[in-house]
């Protein structure tokens, strides 16, 4: 079973994003800030992570950045998940590294779209 | 709605659409009908109905339209545009090498998500196509549907839906809160009013053919006689992509299955697909 680390400091979009993740039959781990998710990384590297932008202790892009620079973190695919929908965003975000990105609110459908498309499902 | 009006509306549907209205499906009806209702202001589905029987020509047309389903999305099913991708594309560019034209049809093309996924395969294929004359046209019966397939704007939910986020950015402009196709994929297409239970010869011939989740909405003779017309379209080397959940076996011997659960189809050539078909990877 594929694993997904879910990063964001909303306690309410880390559990609809686990509902969604978990129906298309992924287990989920979730964390509130980059720091914590890059510990849990270190114990063991999620198959994909969401990642929220703007969060307290470590930001997504801090997070993306020093995934990149862990060993195994290279294999990670990423999925940013932010409500900042700007192109300038978007761009630096696969600049530094993102597979991909979706701008919130989001639904099911789009989380379903982008793992088939990153072929996760 | 008495037994009456909904036989009346469903033989009007089947009429000018071809798509089929079962009992079952009556929430339907509600569903899309009730926003025309509120637009006209009327009191309810019964007068909708009595109006429909006066014979408000317009009307007709409005209700038609408000029934179709419009529900389409940037590369739906991921796979079948995959195949298209990496195996169509190529053999098309090589057996087309001396011609160096390409022509695409999207039947039931809706606001236009599917037709303008396979536009950016091309031009995303880069040099492969570069000086071809590319014709891709997308045919469907709701004007509105088309009206917007023509602007190219989508919100952001629309672009979000199985549009990989490098394409969004390659080619589309964010104008507010919606995303904007480029000019250069809006003039590789073009979008004209039509009715697949209508002559769909002078159309012309195709290499691709998109129906996808068209067919379900028909009955079997509509189906046949549909699929019939479109084998005719079709190069005999051209490639049909049906929708995943639809099946043409058993309903045409036009057609034979490549991949059908990709919805993927060649034409049928004693039993076989056509051996130069593009459908197959050679």
């Amino acid at each position: 079973m594929k694993r997904c680390l879910i990063i964001d400091d909303s306690r309410v979009i880390r559990r609809v994003a686990a509902k969604i993740i978990q129906d298309l039959g992924f287990t989920v781990e979730e964390a509130e800030n980059g720091k914590k998710a890059l510990d849990a990384c270190r114990v063991r590297m999620p198959d994909v992570a969401l990642i929220d932008l703007d969060m307290p202790v470590m930001d997504g892009m801090s997070f993306l950045r020093a995934l990149r620079q862990t060993p195994g973190g290279d294999k990670v695919v990423t999925m940013i998940c932010t409500a900042d929908s700007g192109a300038m965003q978007i761009e630096q975000a696969l600049k530094d590294g993102a597979d991909e990105y979706i701008m919130k609110p989001f639904d099911s459908e789009i989380i379903h779209s982008k793992l088939l498309l990153l072929d996760l499902l | 709605m008495t037994p009456d009006d909904f036989a009346f509306v469903a033989r009007l549907l089947k009429e000018r659409s071809g798509l089929i209205l079962t009992r079952d499906k009556s929430y339907l009806l509600e569903n899309r009908l009730m926003p025309v209702v509120r637009a006209r202001m009327l009191k309810n589905l019964d007068e909708l109905v009595e109006r429909l029987r006066g014979g408000e020509i317009n009307l007709r047309e409005i209700v038609v339209d408000a029934m179709l389903s419009k529900d389409t999305g940037f590369f739906r099913d991921w796979r079948p545009f995959e195949h298209l991708r990496k195996v169509v594309l190529p053999n098309l560019r090589a057996a087309r090498m001396g011609k160096r034209h390409l022509r695409v049809l999207c039947a039931g093309v809706a606001t236009g998500q599917e037709l303008y996924s396979l536009a950016m395969q091309i031009t995303d294929a880069g040099e492969s196509f570069l000086g071809w004359h590319v014709n891709a046209i997308g045919i469907d019966l709701s004007r509105p549907a088309l009206n917007a397939a023509e602007a190219g704007l989508y919100n952001q939910f629309e672009v979000q839906r199985g549009l990989p986020v490098r394409m969004l950015m390659r080619h589309f402009t964010k104008e507010e809160d919606h995303w904007r196709i480029s000019e250069g994929l809006r003039h590789m297409v073009s979008f004209r009013p039509w009715n697949l239970l209508e002559d769909l010869y002078p159309l012309g011939r195709f290499d691709i053919i998109l129906c996808r989740n068209v067919l379900a909405h028909f009955d079997q003779q509509t189906k046949l006689s549909v699929l019939q017309k479109l084998s005719r379209l079709l190069y005999e080397d051209g490639v049909l992509y049906v929708g995943v959940t639809e099946t043409v076996t058993g309903v045409s011997a036009s057609f034979i299955p490549v991949s059908p659960d990709l919805g993927i189809y060649a034409v049928h050539r004693d039993g076989y697909p056509d051996s130069r078909s593009m459908a197959l990877a050679h």
